[in-house]
């Protein structure tokens, strides 16, 4: 378990409970259970309260925890016959971003998202989910895809950003974030996002363009960084508490904005403490959205997308 | 907006246009570091007489300088909420959109009008650099809805000067929001058959770049003008690398198949009456100044590229 700076008093308490279970395997006759199951509930209520009151600095480090589920866990969990489809018929096939075919549920849909990886190697070899422009288009192509053959589409949204990097600029970075969005609009088929862990800037916006956008309970959504927002405005990355609270990047908050539809509930201590229930819960969470989108026409849905997005920003948020 | 502002405005824009420039002011070009004297360089519509670079140009006097004798009527833009997070850093952010006006005599980072270029009826938008950097905010993204919608009404052209830092970081997510609403307004005049034409001015980055100003019929850029979604700092941070000379300048891009073309500002009136007179099917239009339009609250706002042509 990898705990993070805020859990510190947690891992103290589990790794006494731990520590004395140790000391009985080694030391027979010695009898910790009692001890050791009291730590387990004092560790168990803790988490319960730590995970209650998430500040937005705290939540913006649980979305990127490395233990959380990523897309091709999600892929691997909710998905069936998933097939991937690749590159961008242009320049490359982008590993940060994952896409094809797959059944949830039987029912037949495109799912696309971006993968951040879970060890070095991937890391690496997936960009940390930042995207560079053949990602986005062929995200794009996908989606033309599933368009002209009446397939849902779901996005998975996890990145950092779109990779700032000289070739990403070279070939058309943002006109490729453009398009993208512009591709998710003209969508008739259902279009459904879900932000799983970071969903960063205009790289997430390029998929999240959605009839219905849900979120994760610890999962963020922001114009920029905190990271960043800290260094431009208060002159000073450490101040990127301070900015994750400003940027009102939290759920609970972009729902109050009506900027979201949905949040996932995640089990006790977030995703990467029960990966299997979170996942799940996603998947009934996409199938239901799903199942509400089925029976609008294809105009319907482009007219409820634009709807959506035109009327954004009518109410703002309390002090 | 009200009848008076409507139709009186422009007449005292073309009034004022050419007269506001102080007589004895100089300028020292950033670039060359010539001394340019304020009338000469306005004349020469901010840029500079030696070394032809383009500096920064106010939105309402690219606005003059753009319209049939500096002649338009401004488009009425919905005001959006204000501080809709209860934005706070270093200041409130109500008090930097005040300073932001004080200091620019404008109420927000983009202005909207309609009026005639080379006697062609057009709406245009300007995003000004100078308030905030040009920065995406809910009221600028309400402006290129409501440009977009007043050239569908008008079945005109939409020609949109882009110029931004980015995104306006006190109002959030909704700042990130504008990327897929004025995706939409692009959308509404591709779908009426209405020609966009995109000039990007320096600097043109972040989710701007990433939007409308990437989404034009026609792209254009002034020459020099940065152009990117990350920007050069950021990029030599994560690869650690000098970038080449030039690079995520216009005419970078357009060797990177990014534009259609690079224009002095000059000539850039011409070559957008031009193309989109191409676009519309129209004649050839007269070039050079033309004597302001007849103003009759009936004929300007409402004139449609047919009645322009007087059939
Ligand atoms: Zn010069």
């Amino acid at each position: 378990m990898n705990y993070l700076e805020f859990e510190k008093p947690l891992a103290e308490i589990e790794g006494k409970a731990e520590e004395l279970r140790a000391m009985a395997r080694s030391n027979k006759g010695m009898d910790v259970d009692k001890e050791a199951a009291g730590l387990d509930r004092k560790a168990q209520s803790l988490l319960g309260d730590l995970y209650k009151n998430l500040t937005p600095w705290q939540k913006c480090q649980v979305a990127r925890h490395p233990d959380r589920p990523h897309c091709k866990d999600y892929i691997d969990a909710l998905f069936t016959e998933y097939t991937p489809l690749a590159g961008d018929r242009n320049f490359a096939d982008d590993h940060a971003i994952m896409g094809g075919l797959a059944r949830l549920n039987d029912r037949p849909v495109m799912v696309i998202g971006h993968e951040k990886g879970h060890d070095t190697q991937s890391r690496i070899e997936r960009n940390f989910g930042m995207a560079r422009p053949e990602g986005y288009r062929k995200a794009i192509r996908l989606m033309n895809l599933a368009d002209r053959f009446g397939v849902p589409v779901v996005t998975l949204i996890d990145t950092p950003g779109a990779y700032p990097g000289k070739g990403a600029e070279e070939r058309g970075q943002s006109e490729a974030i453009a398009r993208s969005t512009e591709q998710c609009l003209r969508l008739g088929v259902p279009l459904v996002s879900v932000v799983i862990g970071e969903g960063g800037s205009g790289g997430a916006v390029a998929f999240a363009t959605a009839n219905r956008v849900a979120m994760l309970e610890h999962s963020i959504y922001s114009v920029i960084s905190p990271e960043g927002c800290a260094s431009i405005l208060w002159k000073d990355a450490e101040k990127m508490k301070e900015a994750a609270e400003a940027l009102r990047l939290t759920a609970q908050d972009l729902h109050k904005l009506g900027v979201i539809d949905r949040i996932i509930a995640e089990s006790v201590g977030g995703a990467q403490r029960d990966r299997v229930s979170t996942m799940r819960s996603v998947g009934l969470c996409i199938d239901d959205i799903l199942k509400q989108l089925a029976p609008m026409s294809r105009k319907d849905l482009v007219r409820d997308r634009r709807a959506k997005f035109l009327n954004m920003g009518q109410a703002g948020l309390a002090a | 907006m009200n009848w008076i502002s409507n139709y009186v405005r422009p007449k005292i824009n073309s009034l004022f246009s050419r007269r506001e420039v102080p007589e004895n002011l100089w300028t020292k070009c950033p670039e060359c570091g010539t001394m340019l004297f304020h009338r000469e360089l306005a004349e020469n519509l901010n840029v500079c007489t030696n070394c032809d670079h383009h500096m920064a140009i106010s939105a309402r006097d690219r606005l003059r300088t753009l319209f049939d004798n500096g002649v338009f009527a401004e488009v009425e833009v919905p005001q959006p909420i204000q501080d809709p997070l209860n934005f706070r850093d270093q200041k409130k952010y109500p008090e930097r959109l005040k300073s932001a006006q004080r200091e620019t005599g404008e109420k927000e980072a983009m202005l909207v009008a309609e009026g005639e270029i080379g006697r062609t009826p057009v709406v245009a938008a300007v995003q000004d650099f100078g308030f905030m950097g040009g920065s995406m905010s809910m009221y600028v993204g309400n402006a290129i809805i409501a440009a977009a919608e007043r050239a569908v009404k008008r079945k005109r052209p939409l020609i949109l000067f882009s110029a931004a830092g980015g995104a306006r970081m006190q109002e959030g997510i909704l700042s990130l929001m504008q990327m897929p609403r004025t995706t939409i307004a692009v959308d509404m005049l591709k779908e009426a058959g209405l020609p966009y034409i995109v000039v990007l001015t320096h600097p043109t980055t972040g989710g701007v770049t990433a939007s409308y100003a990437m989404l034009g019929d026609v792209q254009i850029a002034e020459p020099n003008a940065l152009i990117c979604f990350a920007g050069p700092r950021v990029i030599e941070q994560t690869i650690r690398e000098k970038l080449p000379e030039g690079f995520q300048r216009a005419e970078y891009l357009l060797d990177h198949g990014m534009l259609d073309r690079v224009t002095h500002r000059k000539h850039l009136k011409d070559e957008l009456v031009t193309i989109v007179r191409m676009l519309l099917g129209l004649s050839p239009a007269v070039k050079g100044d033309l004597p302001a339009p007849e103003l009759t609250p009936a004929a300007l706002p409402a004139s449609t590229p047919d009645a322009a042509e007087g059939k």
